[in-house]
């Protein structure tokens, strides 16, 4: 006879399930991408998504601890470095970025759930700063089918014209996964329908670029549907190792990142502020987390 | 109505529809002489002694809470033993040798209630506690100070938000006078205005019946709650019904409430008209390898194996009092049934979930009806942090277990919160 103390029931949910609907989610970004840019960016991912397994394996091997393989969250992470990429990067861009996201950020601090930065978001840092001309060579849409070797192009963030059609369809230059709003937002939509991320922090950080962007005269449609900002709100600004736990913690993070975000583009010298918004919150998370503890029913006076 | 957080859960009540039967008479019943929260009974009859149905066998102590114990059987007390309780300590049973006759006890008659303390003395001489689960003994909750803990409101907890259990529905539905009867001597003799009967709103049968039953009387009304595990919870189901909230450390009646259980007060209801005190209570015998599920009258002291062949219990691998979410595990399956347990649960592991790293997704925060932080508590405990367990009030966990349940990383995260109370306890 079994005994167990109670429950004795489980959802049957585990962290590879939740992994996988990330994963699912993410699928229409990366087939935009792939019918895009090309075949090259379908290899682009699949080094990226293999190089970060094989350095999670490798690195729980060399540390002596449960291989975490198989919960698929380096997939989501290769996957969502990938998608922070531009078509046709240097391979061996790829591998650093992935190093970088796996070995340093996430399993030097302890692996899933204890890291503080979002790996993708560190690995594509380290790529920004490291590479900064390979990362900003943007290519034209369908630019393998026009055999010309490389038809460069400027993403909507520079030029500032591109039709919301394209926006929304992705017909523009930029990372593999950010250009195409359409299967962002569907795959965003789905997460939250099946209830594996809240819209606290994506509202949050979408509604504050809108807002602010308009404050400031510019068109905020445009500014919601160019550059990376749908990819990071829906599924970076959603992780959960580095971002607060409770939904008034998230809609700080994600105004927070919203903030960051807009004064990147408003005044600094690089186009895109998403990623370091993302990254600077991720650093001040343990704080928000603090400051937005929930008051326990019953509780006779705060919690400090 | 108060939103609580909690979880749906599959409800799973197949026995809802079966009319309750009774068993055939066990030929041995174990009495055990504590079936309730506080002290066991001594012992009130000697080996070889002749007892009837009714019959007092365990005399309360003087001291703490304490109800006394009566024989569900007539028959000879071949034997007094010790016995081991669920949470480790022992006290004494008496085993019952039945004779089949169900000889009823010369002195069962109706208590004669003339005030209020002959009211509190005849639910405690009834061996009454509350019948949901919890079996805190009902003369105690009723004996409240009406000076400086006013009581205004009586709620009648009818959610039942565990799976598979149904004895309080069947309660509603083969009862429901006895219960009005039982809530109005409550609401007369402890001079309480109003009455709020919650029943969950998967369970409309109930609620539609109450409500006939009632008829025009607008001090008892019937509130149907939203099927959310765990509504039946006494706190958040005062939250729910009053908007009212239990401080930590306090009883409800602090907050103005008495909740009792309806199979409690349905059973006051019956023993009150004919004086019979609690010598057996209805149970669901249900589980996810149960091939009939259904409701019995089974006397105290029945064990669990004679019970299995009833509902074709079939290569379950655990069996608990009570249902799957706060349900105990039963050691030995020769176990007693007690006044505590409303059914049994036999189960069949259907899918073992592996304990992994936290991965901070937030479900166990967004499902704990209290809003505790759990895997904060968790982390507190592992790290014996007294301090900071008091900071996150682990004191407050109810034990529902909505967190363990949702969470993906397969934490038991209810489980240390019990551990971290404990230690608490000991500081
Ligand atoms: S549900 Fe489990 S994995 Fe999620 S935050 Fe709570 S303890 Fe961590
Ligand atoms: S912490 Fe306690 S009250 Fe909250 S969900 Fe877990 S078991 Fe229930």
């Amino acid at each position: 006879m079994n005994v167990s103390p109670s429950p004795h029931m489980h959802d049957n949910i585990s962290t590879s399930k939740i992994m996988l609907q990330v994963i699912i989610a993410l699928m229409p970004a990366c087939i935009a991408g792939g019918i895009i840019f090309g075949p090259t960016a379908v290899f682009d991912l699949a080094l990226c998504v293999a190089s970060c397994v094989l350095c999670e394996y490798i690195c729980r091997r060399l540390m002596k601890k449960s291989n975490t393989v198989s919960d698929l969250s380096a997939v989501v992470t290769g996957l969502l470095l990938g998608a922070n990429l531009p078509v046709g990067i240097d391979p061996l861009c790829c591998v650093i970025g992935s190093v970088a996201a796996i070995a340093v950020a996430k399993q030097l601090f302890g692996g899933i759930g204890q890291n503080f930065a979002n790996p993708a978001i560190f690995g594509r840092i380290v790529l920004t700063v490291s590479f900064a001309s390979q990362m900003t060579t943007w290519r034209e849409p369908f630019y393998y089918k026009k055999g010309v070797d490389a038809v460069t192009a400027a993403t909507p963030l520079i030029t500032k014209n591109a039709a919301y059609s394209d926006l929304f369809l992705g017909t523009t230059g930029g990372c593999i996964g950010e250009t195409c709003a359409a299967a962002l937002i569907l795959g965003g939509v789905y997460l939250a329908a099946v209830k594996i991320i809240t819209l606290h922090a994506p509202a949050a950080f979408i509604g504050t670029t809108a807002l602010l962007t308009l404050l400031a005269g510019g068109d905020p449609v445009y500014a919601v549907l160019s550059g990376g900002l749908l990819l990071g709100a829906f599924f970076m600004a959603t992780d959960y190792s580095t971002a607060p736990i409770t939904g008034k913690g998230k809609l700080l993070f994600g105004a927070g990142c919203g903030l960051i975000t807009f004064a990147i583009r408003q005044w600094g010298s690089y186009p895109e502020g998403v990623s370091f918004s993302i990254l600077f919150m991720n650093l001040l998370t343990p704080y928000i987390d603090r400051l937005c503890v929930l008051k326990p029913i019953g509780a006779k006076e705060e919690r400090q | 109505m108060k939103v609580i957080g909690g979880i749906r859960l599959p409800h799973k009540k197949a026995a809802a529809e079966v009319p309750t039967s009774e068993i055939p008479l066990p030929k041995r019943l174990t009495v055990p002489m504590l079936m309730s929260m506080g002290k066991p009974c001594t012992p009130a009859v000697k080996k070889g002694d002749r007892v009837t149905v009714g019959m007092r066998i365990g005399d309360p102590v003087q001291e703490g809470l304490c109800v006394p114990v009566h024989s569900p059987a007539s028959g000879t007390a071949e034997d007094i033993t010790d016995f081991r309780l669920a949470d480790g300590n022992t006290c004494k049973a008496v085993v019952i040798r039945t004779d089949g006759l169900q000889e009823t006890f010369h002195g069962i008659r109706p208590p004669v209630i003339q005030n209020r303390e002959d009211f509190i003395r005849a639910v405690r001489e009834s061996g009454c506690t509350g019948l949901g689960g919890a079996g805190f003994p009902t003369y105690a909750k009723l004996s409240f100070d009406s000076k400086k803990t006013p009581v205004d409101t009586l709620i009648i907890n009818g959610a039942e938000c565990e799976p598979y259990i149904v004895s309080d529905y069947r309660e509603f539905m083969e009862n429901g006078s006895d219960i009005l009867f039982g809530i109005r001597t409550v609401m007369d003799k402890l001079e309480i205005g109003r009455c709020i009967i919650g029943i969950e709103d998967n369970k409309p049968a109930a609620i539609s019946l109450m409500k006939k039953i009632i008829g025009s009387d607008k001090s008892i009304a019937v509130k149907a709650l939203p099927s959310r595990y765990p509504q039946g919870a006494e706190k958040v189901l005062i939250l729910s019904l009053t908007g009212r909230i239990v401080k930590e450390g306090e009883l409800p009646a602090h907050c103005g409430v008495i909740v009792m259980n309806a199979s409690t007060v349905g059973f006051l209801g019956r023993y009150f008209k004919n004086g019979m005190p609690l010598v057996q209570r209805r149970i669901t015998l249900d589980g996810n390898c149960v091939n009939n599920p259904g409701n019995f009258f089974v006397p105290l002291g029945t064990c669990v194996s004679d019970l299995m062949g009833l509902c074709g219990a079939e290569g379950y691998e655990e069996a608990f009092y009570g249902g799957p979410m706060m349900g105990v595990s039963l050691y030995d399956i020769r176990q007693p049934v007690t006044k505590l347990n409303n059914g049994i649960t036999f189960f069949k592991k259907i899918h073992s979930v592996q304990t992994t790293a936290c991965i901070r997704c937030g479900r166990c925060v967004r499902a704990c009806p209290v809003k505790l932080m759990p895997l904060d508590l968790e982390s507190a405990y592992d790290k014996k942090d007294t301090k900071e367990l008091k900071r996150l009030k682990a004191g407050l966990c109810i034990n529902c277990g909505c967190c363990t349940y949702v969470c993906p990383a397969g934490r038991r995260l209810a489980e240390k919160n019990q551990l971290a109370k404990q230690m608490l306890a000991k500081l």
